[in-house]
């Protein structure tokens, strides 16, 4: 170690350092400023620039930083004359082309080249000249440009190659002429583009739903935590009056870097959507009323009670915080409603009994980095997680083999190795084929209850590959996705998952939908585990058995029934003829007011305090930020209040904290100290699914259909992503066996039921099935994700 | 990427192009396929006489190589023509050597003969007067110019003339 190590002095102060490290990496540990533009942390280093010049002994020319390696006994000036002067002279170029108009600009008070400037640069321009102007460009809902300030550095085109593995700018044209751009007129896609908004060092790339709205130094800023996938990114709130302006990373090296995703950054645009709910509203007949919080509460309370509480139960949003999420469990079953589940979109709970104490990655998400191997079920890592997806790219670009058994074939950002995709059944028997490779490689028998499905499984070199890859690959991993959670047989998928892990040594890991899931385990917030995986006297039973007609009471937290369900159509059938609903939600959306009764607004993740806890089973605590509109009401309080009302005992916290200590009391009295996720199946024998005729419904939830809020954010839903998912796919030859073409509007029959929506060709999808999107309007009027469908055009 | 793959952006390259695009591939390593993009885009550019963004995007997928890459490479070399322009290429050298010899007058004479002006096409398609060459290494045959590939040297006006009428 000491070898590597080597003496170096720069102002005069002695420092130690790796040898080859590049300088400014060493001066910035140290403290020690050199100004840069296009030198980034995270990035290559482009040396181009040409600010981060200083003077090194011997070298007959000042020397760029961020591109000289450190070497024994290296002397380095960074304010020397030689050094000021150079820098001086670089400062005075980039702003020959550059308008010295800031008052204007939206980067003004936050611009790497404004503060630059004022420290190294002269006060007037020599340069009397014309300047050079360039032509904005459109380059989507979310970033805006003003390409006449651009300074070259690159770091969004190094961006896009680099960390976004999607090459969407580039420097077109040569020396006078060069400009940063797409040269062609289109949108970037990229789920991380918004990153380039922080990385550009002037206004060049400003985030375009928020500028022009604030000056950087009238926000106020909070740290908070993304509450829409399971990493839950660190990010910064910024408040002007109590709104939420924009939302930026937080650093967190071991959660999002210094990333986030665009749906964590743009989604607080949904805050104030036209349907925000702001008072307490009741319904009368047919009208809603605006009422206060005393009679809206009585109502809810009453309402409850009304009914026999083994006919009622509760939807709870995996994006709710734990503190909600346990207090809306203790309320409900004190009330003795045992049906709460926040597990909306699962269909398949045959093996509940048997799952883990929250579904948890199995690992730090660090360690992702570190897989040799990865075999993903059913996941779209990348538009779920991305910056989970990230991670993996990272051990992809390594050399680790990433392999998909998906519905469909997923454009990844990386290289991926082997891919299968098919339909629910195919997909069981692909896995199965894995399970049954990796017992043959390792020589031993299967374990009792496969036999059927080993039997039934897929063989062939696909397969095969996968398994190997698995036992040799070190630190192998399975994952779960979104889409196993969601599969009809998720049972099978997670039995299968844990044999295949049991036998090569890898690890399982669940990457489950919302920003919560894992913490809403550790709440109790599933119908047959109380709080710390406690076991109950008597569980309840899943929503899929609830939710049919019969119901009589539900509530709803933070949940839109036809968007965030399994089987919207029989959610919505269900709840239309309970005599009670009520339901918490920051808003008030056109299916809630169909079916509820009561509508309480509460807070949003922005305006309340709250903890999430991210796949990795990290705990995450924030205060809120933003003012909540109107009367809303953190949930947390209005359930405590529920509870106080309805006479229970234990509601008597004052902040939120105490009702996090109380929830992590019970996990420390349960014993949970570590937590594994071996998975072995009970040896009950697993019946190969049944093989499925006619055309076979498949699809999931978009990247911005996802919650709530995100469904409200308009930059967000006028993305190229948000468009792309509100339409039907099918595989081009199964549409000419069908006359249909690209563009046709089509109509889709499941079990009596119709939508319709525009038909897309696309070779990813598996011949014998038909991707329909999850949580768009276009289909919430269907029913299962899963099964037979018709399809004709209109 | 997923979305409509049935028809393949390089479908547009012919099999002449393919057969010169792989010769370049084949001389350098398997994961070094870009640097084939320069001799790719020259041999697209003689068979279609200028790069179109289509053209472009078909390079880019048949060597695997982001769009925009291909992009930066033809927009930054001022041989790559990314606007229709005429049959035959002319590129008049008007750097030191061929300006005392009198390259200006040759020029003069070519704008006046063909009607056009510098970086301009004649309407019919036939002669394109690039914007001009810097030298072109012939200083010893000053004046000189090249029409597509060939160098023309010691220029006259009747020269030019000349060489003008001998071209389709």
């Amino acid at each position: 170690m000491s070898e590597d190590l080597v003496n170096i002095e720069v102002d005069g102060i002695p420092l130690k350092a790796k040898k080859g490290t590049m300088l400014i990496r060493v001066t910035d540990e140290a403290g020690i400023r050199i100004p840069r533009f296009c030198y980034h942390d995270k990035l290559s280093v482009a040396a181009n620039c040409r600010m981060c010049l200083v003077e090194v002994e011997k070298a007959p020319k000042p020397m760029p930083a961020c591109a000289t390696p450190v070497a024994e006994g290296m002397r380095v000036w960074t304010r020397s004359p030689k050094a000021l002067a150079a820098q001086k002279a670089t400062m005075e170029f980039l702003l020959i082309n550059h308008p010295l108009d800031c008052p204007v600009c939206d980067q003004g008070g936050e611009c790497e080249l404004q503060d630059v400037s004022m420290g190294y640069g002269e006060g007037i321009s020599r340069y009397s000249e014309a300047k050079r102007a360039v032509k904005d460009k459109d380059i989507g809902p979310l970033i805006a440009t003003e390409m006449t300030r651009c300074i070259h550095c690159t770091r969004c085109v190094r961006f896009g190659e680099e960390i976004a593995g999607l090459r969407e700018l580039g420097a077109t044209g040569r020396g006078e002429f060069m400009e940063i751009g797409t040269f062609v007129e289109k949108s970037v896609t990229s789920e991380l583009s918004g990153n380039v908004i922080d990385l550009c060092p002037v206004g060049a790339l400003t985030a375009k739903p928020s500028r022009f709205t604030y000056r950087a130094w009238e926000l106020v800023q909070h740290a908070s935590v993304a509450p829409h996938d399971g990493v839950g990114s660190n990010i910064h709130l910024h408040t002007y009056n109590g709104r939420v302006m924009r939302v930026v990373p937080r650093h967190n090296e071991a959660v999002n870097e210094t990333w986030i995703s665009d749906r964590d950054r743009f989604s607080y645009t949904g805050l104030g959507a036209a349907d925000r709910l702001t008072a307490p509203m009741i319904r009368e007949g047919d009208q809603w009323v605006t009422t206060d919080w005393e009679t809206a509460l009585t109502r809810v309370v009453e309402g409850l009670r009304g009914q026999p509480a083994e006919a009622c139960g509760a939807l709870l949003s995996p994006q709710a915080s734990v503190e909600e999420l346990y207090l809306a469990q203790q309320w409900l079953r004190g009330l003795g409603v045992r049906n709460l589940d926040h597990r909306l979109r699962q269909s398949d709970f045959s093996d509940q009994d048997r799952a883990p104490l929250f579904p948890y990655l199995g690992d730090a998400l660090e360690a992702l980095e570190q897989t040799r191997a990865c075999l993903l079920v059913g996941s779209e890592i990348r538009k779920d997680q991305p910056l989970a997806g990230h991670r993996l790219r990272k051990a992809a670009l390594g050399g680790a083999r990433v392999m998909a058994i998906n519905p469909r074939q997923v454009p990844f950002n990386f290289p991926v190795a082997e891919t299968v995709s098919a339909d629910p059944r195919g997909m069981v028997l692909a896995l199965a084929g894995v399970a049954r490779a990796a017992l043959e490689r390792a020589g031993r028998t299967a374990p009792e209850g496969f036999k059927a499905l080993l039997q039934a499984a897929r063989t062939d070199e696909t397969v095969r590959a996968m398994a190997q890859a698995l036992a040799e690959g070190e630190g192998a991993r399975v994952l779960l996705g979104v889409q196993a959670h969601a599969h009809p047989h998720f049972a099978l998928l997670r039995a299968l998952a844990g044999l295949v892990c049991e036998t090569t040594g890898a690890t399982l890991g669940y990457l489950p939908d919302g920003g919560n899931g894992a913490g809403a385990w550790l709440a109790g917030a599933v119908a047959h585990r109380g709080p710390a995986g406690e076991s109950l006297d008597a569980a309840g039973q899943t929503p899929d058995q609830w939710l049919q007609p019969g119901l009589k009471g539900c509530l709803l937290l933070n949940v839109e029934p036809d968007m965030d369900c399994e089987d919207p159509a029989r959610v919505m059938k269900a709840l239309g003829s309970a005599a009670f609903v009520a339901a918490l939600t920051p808003f008030a959306g056109e299916a809630l007011k169909r079916v509820a009764h009561v509508l309480l607004p509460v807070a949003t993740f922005a305006e309340t305090s709250g903890t999430y806890v991210n796949v990795e089973g990290r705990w995450q605590s924030v205060a809120g930020a933003a003012q909540p509109p109107g009367e809303t009401r953190p949930a947390w309080k209005v359930l405590r209040v529920l509870g106080n009302m309805s006479g229970l005992e234990g509601f008597e916290y004052l902040s939120s904290e105490e009702v996090r200590d109380a929830l992590k009391d019970r996990l420390r009295a349960a014993g949970v100290e570590g937590f594994d996720t071996v998975y072995r199946h009970d040896g009950a024998s697993l019946a190969v699914p049944e093989a499925s005729r006619g055309l076979q419904r498949i699809g999931a939830v978009g990247p911005y259909g996802v919650d709530s809020l995100v469904r409200r954010a308009a930059p967000l839903q006028a993305t190229q992503d948000a468009g792309a998912h509100a339409l039907a796919r099918i595989h081009p030859r199964q549409a000419r066996s069908l006359g249909l073409e690209e563009g046709d509007q089509v109509e889709v029959r499941q079990e009596g039921l119709s939508a319709r929506l525009p038909l897309a060709l696309d070779e990813a999808i598996p011949e014998g099935c038909l991707w329909l999107p999850v949580g768009v309007a276009a289909t919430r009027h269907l029913g299962r994700s899963h099964g037979a469908v018709e399809l004709n055009k209109v | 990427m997923a979305g409509n793959p049935t028809q393949r952006k390089s479908d547009v390259l012919n099999a002449h192009v393919r057969a010169e695009i792989d010769d370049w591939l084949s001389r350098y390593p398997q994961d070094q396929r870009q640097s084939a993009v320069l001799g790719a885009l020259r041999a697209v550019q003689h068979e279609h006489g200028h790069l179109t963004t289509e053209l472009m995007d078909a390079v880019a997928d048949y060597i695997g190589m982001p769009e925009i890459a291909v992009y930066e490479v033809a927009s930054f070399y001022s041989m790559f023509e990314l606007e229709p322009v005429g049959r035959h290429t002319i590129s008049v050298c008007t750097n030191v050597s061929c300006m005392l010899r009198g390259a200006d007058q040759i020029l003069a004479h070519l704008e006046q003969r063909l009607g056009i002006r510098l970086g301009e096409t004649t309407p019919d398609g036939r002669f394109f007067l690039k914007r001009e060459e810097e030298c072109l290494a012939a200083c010893c045959g000053a004046p000189m110019m090249q029409v597509d590939h060939v160098y023309y040297e010691h220029l006259t006006p009747e020269k030019v003339d000349e060489i003008l009428d001998s071209l389709e």
